[in-house]
C-alpha cells in the first residue's frame, strides 16, 4: 500500500535523510584501497619515482648526454675517485653506459620518457575509448551492433605490425609515437565502458530512480557514470603499464626513442647488448622499468577491490 | 556449426583486404625507398631497376598488380634480399616462427591452468599469493628483459642445478632442436602463462562458489572429481576466448625474442624488412600473420561454441 507523498512530507523525509552522514561509494573504496598494504607501497614507490623522474637534472651533476670516453662501462661506483684504473671521476652510482654516459641520470630520463608516453597515449585511449564505448553504449540497438562490430575487426589486426610501419614513415617522431600507441589501445576500453554503459542502464536501481522521478540527466551523473568510472579507473591504471611496455618494445627494436633521448625501452635494448662485460647496463634499467610496472598494477588491483569488493 | 564457419570465413575476406590495403599505402607513403642507397646510382639504371619492380607505375597500378599476384598466391619478389621472392622467405622463416608460437602456447594452457586452478581452490591463502604474485611477475617483466636475464643466467654465467652444470645455447636454431627452443619458448611463454593463470583462478573462483557446484559437492563426489568434470569447464572458458587474444600477443612478443635469439623466424624478417623498406617483404609478413591471427580466432570462437551451450551460432 502505498501512501502518496506530498511535497512538504518529502522535504521534510530529504532532511531527515541528510542528517544521517552516509558513507558516499568513494569514501568506502578509499577506505578500502588504503587499507591494502601493496596498493598503499606501490602509491609511496611509483610517487618518488616520478618525483625523481622530474626532477632528474637536480639529482645528478651529470648531463644525460655528457660522454666521458674515458670512464666506458665503468662498474657502478659509489665515491668519487674510487677507480681501478688510477683514472679520477666523480661517482656514478648506475655505472657509466657503452659510450661513456652517466647510467643513473639516464636512468632518469628514461623514465621522464617513458611515463610521459604512458600518460600521454592512456589519456589517448582514454578519450577515444570512453566517448567510443560511451555513444554505443546509450544509443543501443543497431548502431551499438555496427560500433561493436567495427571494434572486432580492429581486434583482429595485428596492430603492432601497423605501429611498426607508421614508426617508420614518420621517421621516429615523438609526439605520433603517443599517438599511435593511444589510438591502438583503445579498443579494449571502448569494449568495457559499452559493456557496463549497457548493463547498468537496465539495473534496477536506474529503473527506481527513474520510476521516483529522476530525470534523464540525474540518472546519468548519478547513477550511471559512477557505475562506469570504476572499471575505467581500474583499467586506465593497468593500461599505463601496457602503453609503456608498447613504447619500451617499440624502443627495444629501434623503433622509439631516438638517441640521444632515452627511454626505458632503449637503455633495454643497450645493456642487452653489452651483457657479458656490463650488466649493470641491463639490470638498473630493467628493475626500474619492472619496478614501475609492478606499481601500477598493485595499484590497479588494490583499485579494483575497492570499487568492487564483491569480485575478491 | 558448419554454416556458421564458413561465414565466418567469408566476413574474414573483408577484413584482410582492409588489412593489405592500410599496409600497402602506408608503406608507399613513408619517405624513402627500397633502394636508397650510400651511393647514387645512374639515372638509367635506376629506371631500369624501378622498371623491373613496377615501381614506376602510378601507385594505384602498383596497388592492383599486387592485389593480382596475391590471389594467385605470389607476394612477389623480395626488394633487399635479391634473388629471393618473398614467398620463398616466408616459407623458410614460417615454420620456425609457427613451431615457436605452437610450443610456447602449449606451455602457456599446461602451465597457467594448472597454476590457476591450483591458486583458486587455495583462494586467499599464502599459496594463492605466492602463486598470484608470481603471475603477476610475469606479466609485468616484458620479454626483452626476461630474454636477456635468461641468456645471461643460463648462456653466459652457467647455472649448476643438482650437480649438473647446465648451459643452453642462447641463440641460433639449430635445424629446431630442443635446446635451442628451451630458452625462447621459455621467454615467449612466460607471460602468457602469468595471465592464463590469472585468469583462471578468476573464473575458477567464481564457477567453485556457483550452486550447481555445490550441488555437486553435495551429492558427495569427490573434490577431484568435482573440479574436473563440474567445475572445470565452465571456469575454462574464459580461456579459450582469451586465446584469440593471446595468439595476437604471441606473435608480437615473437618479434622481439626472434630478434634476441637470432631466429630465423618471419617476425625477424618483418623488422628488418621495415627498417629496409622492403615492400613486399613488409606486406607479405603482414598478410600472413594477420591470415593466421584471423584463422585461430575463428578456431577460438568455434572452440567456444562447442563448449558453451549458451552460446548458440548465430
Amino acid at each position: 500500500m502505498m501512501t502518496p507523498v506530498f511535497p512538504q512530507e518529502r522535504a521534510e523525509i530529504m532532511q531527515a535523510a541528510q542528517a544521517i552522514k552516509g558513507r558516499s561509494l568513494w569514501v568506502d573504496a578509499r577506505r578500502r584501497l588504503f587499507r591494502n598494504k601493496a596498493a598503499v607501497v606501490s602509491m609511496i614507490v611509483l610517487g618518488i619515482i616520478a618525483l625523481m623522474a622530474i626532477f632528474a637534472p637536480f639529482l645528478s651533476p651529470y648531463e644525460f648526454d655528457e660522454i666521458d670516453y674515458g670512464l666506458v662501462q665503468r662498474a657502478p661506483s659509489w665515491w668519487p675517485g674510487d677507480d681501478v684504473l688510477g683514472y679520477a671521476g666523480g661517482a656514478h652510482w648506475f655505472g657509466m653506459d657503452s659510450v661513456g654516459r652517466d647510467l643513473f641520470v639516464r636512468t632518469l630520463y628514461g623514465a621522464r620518457v617513458s611515463l610521459a608516453v604512458g600518460l600521454v597515449a592512456t589519456c589517448v585511449s582514454l578519450m577515444i575509448g570512453v566517448l567510443y564505448g560511451a555513444t554505443a553504449g546509450f544509443l543501443g540497438g543497431r548502431i551499438d551492433n555496427l560500433m561493436m562490430r567495427f571494434v572486432d575487426i580492429l581486434y583482429s589486426l595485428p596492430f603492432i605490425f601497423f605501429v611498426i610501419i607508421l614508426m617508420v614513415i614518420f621517421e621516429q617522431n615523438f609526439i605520433l609515437l603517443f599517438v599511435a600507441i593511444g589510438a591502438v589501445e583503445w579498443l579494449t576500453m571502448a569494449r568495457i565502458v559499452r559493456g557496463q554503459t549497457l548493463s547498468v542502464k537496465q539495473k534496477e536501481f536506474v529503473e527506481a530512480a527513474r520510476a521516483g522521478g529522476v530525470g534523464n540527466w540525474g540518472i546519468i551523473s548519478r547513477h550511471i557514470i559512477p557505475n562506469v568510472v570504476g572499471p575505467v579507473i581500474v583499467y586506465v591504471t593497468l593500461l599505463i603499464p601496457q602503453v609503456i611496455l608498447a613504447e619500451s618494445f617499440l624502443s627495444f627494436l629501434g623503433l622509439g626513442i631516438r638517441e640521444p633521448m632515452t627511454s626505458w625501452g632503449v637503455l633495454i635494448s643497450e645493456g642487452a647488448n653489452a651483457l657479458e662485460t656490463a650488466p649493470w647496463l641491463l639490470l638498473f634499467p630493467a628493475g626500474f622499468m619492472a619496478v614501475t610496472l609492478f606499481c601500477f598494477n598493485f595499484i590497479g588491483d588494490g583499485l579494483r577491490d575497492a570499487l568492487d569488493p564483491k569480485d575478491r | 556449426m558448419l554454416s556458421y564457419a564458413i561465414r565466418r570465413l567469408l566476413g574474414a575476406i573483408p577484413t584482410l583486404l582492409v588489412i593489405i590495403t592500410l599496409a600497402f599505402f602506408m608503406m608507399r607513403i613513408a619517405p624513402g625507398g627500397p633502394f636508397d642507397g650510400e651511393r647514387r646510382l645512374p639515372p638509367e639504371i635506376e629506371a631500369n631497376i624501378m622498371a623491373a619492380y613496377d615501381l614506376d607505375r602510378p601507385l594505384y597500378q602498383q596497388y592492383f598488380l599486387y592485389l593480382g599476384r596475391l590471389v594467385q598466391g605470389d607476394l612477389g619478389p623480395s626488394f633487399r634480399t635479391r634473388d629471393f621472392t618473398v614467398n620463398e622467405i616466408i616459407a623458410s622463416g614460417l615454420p620456425v616462427s609457427v613451431r615457436l608460437g605452437l610450443s610456447a602456447i602449449t606451455v602457456a594452457l599446461l602451465l597457467g591452468t594448472t597454476l590457476g586452478v591450483f591458486a583458486a581452490l587455495r583462494q586467499n591463502r599464502p599459496s594463492d599469493y605466492s602463486v598470484m604474485t608470481l603471475a603477476m611477475v610475469g606479466i609485468t617483466i616484458p620479454s626483452f628483459v626476461t630474454a636477456p636475464l635468461l641468456t645471461l643466467l643460463f648462456g653466459v654465467y652457467g647455472i649448476s642445478l643438482f650437480g649438473f652444470e647446465i648451459s643452453l645455447p642462447v641463440g641460433g636454431w639449430n635445424g629446431g632442436a630442443l635446446r635451442n627452443m628451451i630458452l625462447p619458448v621459455t621467454v615467449l611463454a612466460l607471460p602468457q602463462i602469468a595471465i592464463i593463470a590469472r585468469l583462471t583462478r578468476g573464473s575458477m573462483v567464481e564457477v567453485l562458489r556457483s550452486n550447481y557446484v555445490r550441488t555437486a559437492r553435495a551429492k558427495g563426489l569427490s573434490s577431484f572429481r568435482v573440479v574436473t568434470r563440474h567445475a572445470l569447464r565452465a571456469g575454462l572458458l574464459p580461456i579459450v576466448s582469451y586465446l584469440g587474444y593471446g595468439i595476437a600477443a604471441l606473435a608480437t612478443g615473437s618479434l622481439v625474442v626472434e630478434q634476441i635469439f637470432g631466429l630465423p623466424g618471419i617476425g625477424r624478417y618483418f623488422v628488418q624488412g621495415a627498417l629496409n623498406r622492403d615492400y613486399t617483404l613488409v606486406l607479405g609478413v603482414v598478410i600472413v600473420y594477420a591470415a593466421l591471427i584471423i584463422s585461430l580466432n575463428l578456431v577460438a570462437d568455434l572452440l567456444y561454441r562447442v563448449l558453451d551451450p549458451r552460446v548458440s551460432f548465430e
